[in-house]
């Protein structure tokens, strides 16, 4: 199951031209540039790995595309994600993020129910992708597994 | 990065003279990659229109405008600027053009405009396209080089990644190497340097500046680095009478201007501090006025009262006589 999180997140995954205009977007907005990486892909993690410090001062999307190609080097089978910061006052949040790469196979996630006192039901979204422990969790597509 | 109009006019004949010279000019390229053979349609390039549309001329007049002598300099980034254009064009019409090497080296002493010229080389270079942003990166050996193992590598590459698509200027470049010292890390740094210089040319371009003398020693010891810097600037030290028409024109900057009396007095400033050691140019200039400034202000006020605009504006002659330089004049043993 592909997953979707982010600006773009329905779009098909962007081409290396499109991330770098859009990241050229964002540093003229004057928006800083950070990848970030993770291989928990529950929708409500927000913890993902930084990939070195969020870039300050950079003029130039080729900049942080040399910074992504490190990442995706160094991180293959995980998903890496670009957010750019709006710092301005009253802002002060992620102001664009989307997802620059993904592992080779998604396994995707099942919704479970649990019945819980008064026969009220609650459900929760499991990630097939968490029963391996960290680091064990995507193998490369060429492995032909999972 | 240039968008060619449709290339509909590019096979007729070469109108006559400049009449449709945009259109020639950038229309030729399709033309010559249909063709296959590179100059077969043969068409005629509008320098002067390329020159224009570059909008170079213009900056190039700002150098002139902006800097007082330094012919050499001047000469040389035309030249510079005319090899670039050339360029252009010649890979327009489908020219075998290797992307001429850009790297420099700017060696003078101080105060003599290094990084002024390096900001408009790096405006010179936007505009030709062979930059993609065109600001201006000014490093030293502190942003450059760490104080412990494996600190040196993400510090020149963050200074390296700001600078990606601009130019990047390192100052007193020779502090890099200190053969001295064979647990310096400045080599590291010069490593990473020439693996960006060479492979990442089309990201950024690197400006060498330094003393002469001690810049022609830290190429020499550096064989890999000076053969990839392709162009040596050497800037000469003002003259007398330049730096008296710097003083003028910062002082119009700034809105000030001198009394008859004084812009003597500061001629015969000038002449004297030529001969004292720590001699930085316009930035001792800068200096001296920024003084003259002070003990203006402080006079006005000890003479209270009220005070016209002009008296405001004007540098009187006491102002400049009141330097030590002249003190140092009359009792030379005193002070060196």
């Amino acid at each position: 199951m592909r997953l979707t999180q982010g600006t773009f997140s329905y779009l098909a995954d962007l081409t290396d031209e499109q991330i770098s205009r859009q990241i050229q977007y964002a540093l003229e907005q004057g928006w800083p540039i950070s990848i970030e990486y993770t291989d928990d892909p529950h929708p409500r993690n927000v913890y993902w790995e930084m990939f070195g410090l969020p870039m300050f001062d950079v003029r130039d999307a080729a900049a942080v595309m040399q910074e992504l190609a490190k990442a995706r080097a160094e991180h293959p089978n995980d998903y890496i994600k670009i957010a750019a910061y709006d710092a301005r006052l009253g802002r002060q949040t992620t102001a664009l993020s989307f997802i620059v790469n993904r592992p080779g196979n998604e396994p995707g996630f099942r919704v479970e129910r649990t019945v819980r006192a008064d026969r009220q039901i609650g459900y929760q979204l499991h990630s097939y992708a968490t029963e391996q422990p960290h680091g064990e969790r995507y193998v490369p597509r060429s492995n032909g597994k999972a | 990065m240039s968008d060619a109009p449709p290339a509909s006019a590019s096979g007729a004949p070469p109108a006559s003279a400049s009449g449709a010279a945009p259109a020639t000019a950038s229309g030729a390229a399709p033309a010559a990659a249909q063709n296959g053979s590179p100059v077969a349609a043969d068409p005629v390039l509008d320098l002067d229109a390329a020159y224009r549309d570059s909008q170079v001329g213009e900056i190039l007049g700002k150098l002139d405008r902006e800097l007082v002598g330094l012919a050499p300099v001047k000469t040389r980034i035309r030249e510079i600027a005319h090899l670039l254009l050339i360029d252009k064009l010649r890979s327009s019409v489908g020219l075998a053009s290797e992307p001429p090497p850009l790297h420099m080296s700017f060696t003078g002493p101080p105060g003599t405009g290094k990084t002024t010229v390096a900001m408009r080389m790096a405006e010179i270079l936007h505009r030709l396209g062979y930059v993609r942003r065109g600001h201006l990166v000014v490093a030293t050996r502190d942003d450059l080089v760490g104080q412990y193992i494996g600190h040196t590598a993400p510090k020149t590459k963050e200074v390296l990644k700001k600078a990606t698509g601009g130019v990047l200027l390192i100052d007193e470049a020779y502090y890099l190497y200190k053969p001295e010292n064979e647990r310096d890390y400045g080599g590291e740094a010069i490593e990473i340097l020439l693996q960006v210089m060479e492979n990442q040319r089309d990201d950024l371009v690197v400006i060498f500046a330094g003393y002469k003398d001690r810049m022609e020693s830290f190429f020499a010891s550096n064989p890999g680095l000076s053969s990839r810097v392709a162009n040596h600037i050497d800037f000469p030290d003002y003259t007398a009478d330049e730096l008296l028409a710097i003083a003028q024109l910062m002082l119009a900057r700034l809105n000030y201007a001198f009394s008859p009396a004084a812009a003597t007095a500061f001629a015969e400033y000038v002449r004297l501090r030529l001969q004292q050691p720590q001699f930085a140019n316009a930035r001792s200039i800068r200096n001296a006025l920024d003084r003259a400034r002070l003990r203006q202000a402080t006079r006005l006020f000890e003479h209270g009262g009220t005070v016209t605009p002009h008296q405001l504006e004007e540098l009187d002659e006491s102002d400049i006589r009141k330097s030590r330089v002249f003190a140092a004049k009359e009792r030379p043993p005193a002070e060196s």
